[in-house]
């Protein structure tokens, strides 16, 4: 502290005369400081999935360009919607978020059996909603409509193909960190993790209100 | 003892487990310290901003031998040099490879190696994954280059305008080199933006609120939004580009009734962003070379910050003036006309401050500031050049002619790639422990003023003659003669001013080893907290994290005002520095994961192109790497090291003064920072 000529008291003197303006950090249980008082790992998630918005924004104004261009031949995408089937699996998805809620409730608490439950049980309800997806583009390719016939087709396989990555991605994150729990190493005070897992999910839920509303309600 | 990332990040091992000493049965964690196995598996950021440089300057060797035959096949009429399929290849890929793989790396080298340093941290939130951020942009960059040696390069110009980047028009793989190489660096784009991000707002020192960040870390911090918001839209781009290319999808083939100009907007709501990445960080280093160099504060400082939110926030609203013709309407050619014209404005706020922070100050003019004000000078004329772009009728007359040749050279080579030669005599004793000589750094600077000016001054009168841009030669009685000469002459004066550079680096190094000299911490009398510690900086930066108090901090410890208002020294230089005696840190170990994970993605990214089975060995070392790296944890506890075990007795009074901060000011909101 001598050598840059501040002792504890000055220094404390010099916290106090900005401590109005200055915003120094709440601590972590780990007694980790950082200047919003939010984590590293937290805060950095939040700005990857800021970043995600735009990919999916060109994703989806690439669809919205072309989505009654057929000039290669072919059915367009919204002449082979089938809204109601859609509709159940968006449901899926959607109350995969609830349990998602479910599971990170329980990771704050500690409680790793009903973590486990509620992971596996989210991740189940993402494979749903990925084998409806699959189930849709088969049966679209049997009607007609392939990756390459036209450029609405091609727009339209690109986006809902990325969204689905990215939930295979997302369940692929939850079997893990069920596996990490199940080898007791998600203990209460690490509960975070299981929140930024959480935090990717609910993004990729709220990309598919987007998605479907734009892309299958909005002909 | 504040440690560098929290020994219990949320998925890494609780503290106190055993790492796993060959995690996957690969390969023992690396310990080295010295050696290219700490090279290679470092995590340490100013390691990595040295990597990034070097990396950078031998991208620029390769970008600058294209723009050097580009000149000599121009230099008479009727050049015979290279094809016009080779020219072609030669453009594109000088354009990219200075965009992506020289500008953009040298910036992220000055960003990664000093905002930890200016905000007072240890080291960025997510080292190994800035490691992996590096490491990405060279395999892209490989993957980029790779395409010279498996049939040529790249042909349809940097932005690869539809429907000439179609299989149709341009049948060799060059373009799909370009496509995945810009892929992979846009990964390392991301990931950069992401931890640097978040190393500006959540590691800075107690007291250092944002509006006390200096003006360079302001910068790279306006500078990595817009990384972080640009690249997914190139990223959508170029992933939609390599499916039509590879499995035959629809999107920019005309014949199927594609629009081109969906290209032409996606590339450019990216690129015009990318112009300003490109530019702010070297802002940035001017606004810190030029106060000290004046011995004065920067002016408006606040107003510095605000200008360059201020190009952030605009320069996403101007990215149509790159396509005036390519008839988009007279609505959106008058609006984006006016918001270009409006850009100006805050440019030329910083203009003015440089300008202001000059007047009446104590001018040195070393080699580094005189780079600075070579940026302030040469980029004001590009600034200049690029409002009369703005006007419509007459950008209509310039597009596609030597005229736009010259104004983004002027704003790129002498504002940007000027700044950064700046700031690398500027902080080179920080980085490596030794000036540059001074007399050649002055030639060097001389030189490539002179050079660059001959080679891209006539480009103006070249441009409004009417000579077209990207054609291979033109015929003798064009007029265009002379100029053409003046300008290669002026290339290769730009080449020897480099060798210059090159050179001078060499000598110095050489005399410093056999004087044995050593630089002081603060050879520059510095403003800012990386002249604080010892040069070359210690691994751990800070022996104790400073408490800051005001702008310019380290400045204020050595300097005050006496009754009269005058500036006084308060305290010697040697009391106010660390000298790096504290070995008691503990610092995220090294990793050989990043480099792993990295490698993975040219095996992917060739796979595409020539053999999927290349692209299961990229995506099993991918998946290997990402396990390995999840389950391996930061801090390797098994580590040697050459501090105590007692880690509660190395507190410090910083740390205390920092926790009795907390104490007055549990909590704040993040909005006063802003405020304050």
């Amino acid at each position: 502290m001598t050598e840059i000529g501040l002792t504890p008291a000055e220094a404390q003197a010099a916290a106090l005369e900005q401590a109005s303006g200055a915003r120094i950090a709440a601590t972590e249980a780990d007694g980790h400081i950082t200047s919003t008082g939010l984590t590293n790992e937290k805060l950095g998630m939040w700005v990857f999935l800021g970043s995600e918005c735009l990919l999916f924004g060109g994703l989806i104004s690439t669809y919205l360009l072309y989505k009654h261009n057929n000039q290669a031949g072919g059915p367009l995408p919204h002449e082979l919607y089938d809204i109601p089937f859609t509709s159940i699996s968006s449901f899926v998805l959607l109350m995969s978020s609830l349990t998602m809620v479910l599971a990170v409730g329980a990771a704050a608490r500690g409680d790793g059996p009903k973590l486990r439950t509620w992971l596996l049980t989210t991740a189940l309800l993402g494979s749903v909603f990925i084998s409806g997806q699959v189930y849709e583009f088969q049966s679209f390719v049997k009607e007609g409509m392939g990756f390459t016939t036209n450029s609405a087709s091609s727009a339209f396989y690109t986006l809902t193909g990325f969204h689905g990555v990215h939930v295979t991605v997302g369940i692929i994150m939850l079997i893990s960190v069920a596996v990490l729990s199940w080898r007791g190493r998600i203990p209460k005070e690490r509960a975070e993790s299981v929140e930024i897992v959480g935090l990717y999910w609910h993004f990729v839920d709220v990309v598919w209100i987007i998605i479907f509303t734009v892309v299958y309600l909005i002909k | 003892m504040a440690l560098t990332t929290p020994d219990s990040g949320p998925l890494a091992l609780p503290p106190g487990e055993r790492t796993v000493e060959n995690p996957l049965g690969l390969f023992a964690r690396p310990r080295t310290k010295t050696g290219w196995r700490s090279w290679v598996s470092t995590v340490d950021h100013k390691k990595i901003g040295i990597m990034y440089g070097a990396a950078a300057m031998f991208f620029f060797l390769i970008g600058g031998i294209e723009a050097l035959i580009i000149r000599l096949q121009l230099a008479a009429p009727d050049g015979k040099l290279v094809s016009a399929d080779l020219y072609n290849q030669l453009f594109t890929m000088h354009g990219t490879t200075m965009v992506f793989l020289v500008v953009m790396p040298i910036g992220a080298a000055f960003m990664n190696y000093l905002i930890p340093l200016q905000v007072g941290a240890r080291d960025v939130a997510f080292p190994r994954l800035n490691a992996f951020g590096f490491w990405s942009f060279l395999c892209g960059g490989i993957v980029l280059n790779s395409a010279w040696l498996l049939g040529g390069g790249a042909d349809g110009g940097w932005f690869n305008y539809a429907p000439n980047n179609g299989v149709t028009y341009s049948p060799t793989h060059g373009i799909d080199f370009w496509n995945m190489g810009l892929l992979i660096t846009g990964i390392a784009s991301l990931t950069g933006a992401i931890n640097l991000i978040v190393t500006c707002l959540n590691m800075r020192a107690p007291g250092m609120t944002l509006m006390k960040m200096p003006v360079f870390t302001w910068m790279g911090l306006v500078t990595q939004f817009l990384l972080l918001f640009a690249i997914p839209v190139l990223t959508a781009a170029q992933f939609l580009l390599m499916f039509d290319r590879l499995f035959n999808a629809n999107f920019f083939r005309v014949e199927s009734g594609a629009d081109p100009l969906l290209w032409e907007n996606l590339f450019w709501i990216f690129g015009h962003p990318e112009v300003y990445i490109m530019i702010l960080p070297a802002f940035g280093v001017v606004s810190e070379v030029i106060p000290v160099f004046s011995r004065k504060p920067i002016f408006g400082y606040q107003f510095m910050v605000f200008s360059g939110i201020a190009i952030g926030f605009m320069g996403w609203g101007v990215w149509a003036h790159h396509m005036f013709v390519s008839g988009i309407g007279p609505i959106s050619v008058a609006a984006f006309s006016v918001s270009t014209m409006f850009i100006a404005v805050p440019t030329g706020v910083k203009i003015l401050n440089w300008l202001a922070t000059m007047w009446g100050g104590k001018l040195r003019l070393t080699t580094a500031m005189l780079f600075a004000i070579g940026l302030v000078g040469m980029f004001t004329i590009g600034g200049l050049s690029g409002v009369t772009h703005a006007v419509a009728p007459s950008d209509t007359q310039q597009t596609d002619t030597y005229y736009i040749v010259a104004h983004f050279h002027y704003v790129l080579f002498g504002g940007a790639f000027l700044g950064f030669l700046g700031g690398m005599y500027f902080w080179w004793p920080k980085a490596f422990g030794y000036m540059l000589h001074e007399g050649f750094g002055k030639l060097h600077f001389w030189l490539i003023l002179i050079g660059f000016n001959l080679t891209f001054g006539p480009m103006h009168i070249l441009g409004l003659q009417g000579m077209p841009r990207r054609t291979y030669t033109y015929k003798d009685g064009y007029g265009f003669n002379f100029w053409n000469m003046v300008s290669t002459i002026g290339a290769f004066t730009i080449a020897a001013s480099m060798l210059i550079f090159a050179f001078n680096i060499l000598y110095s190094w050489r005399k410093a080893k056999a004087a044995k000299l050593s630089v002081p911490a603060d050879p520059w009398d510095g403003r800012s907290l990386e002249w604080m510690v010892a040069s070359p900086t210690p691994a751990h930066n800070f022996d104790e994290i400073p408490v800051v108090r005001t702008l310019d901090d380290f400045w204020h410890r050595k300097y005050g005002e006496n009754e009269a208002g005058k500036l006084v020294r308060i305290a010697a230089t040697e009391d106010v520095i660390q000298d790096g005696s504290n070995t008691d840190v503990h610092l995220p170990s090294p990793s050989y994961w990043p480099l792993v994970l990295a490698a993975g993605l040219p095996f992917i990214a060739w796979g595409l192109i020539f053999n999927l089975w290349l692209c299961v060995l990229g995506g099993a070392m991918v998946i290997a790497a990402l396990y390995g790296w999840v389950m391996e944890p930061s801090v390797d506890d098994e580590a040697p090291h050459d501090h105590g075990d007692d880690h509660d007795g190395g507190d410090h009074g910083d740390d205390e003064a920092a926790a009795e901060i907390e104490d007055a000011e549990p909590s704040g909101e993040a909005e006063e920072a802003l405020v304050d």
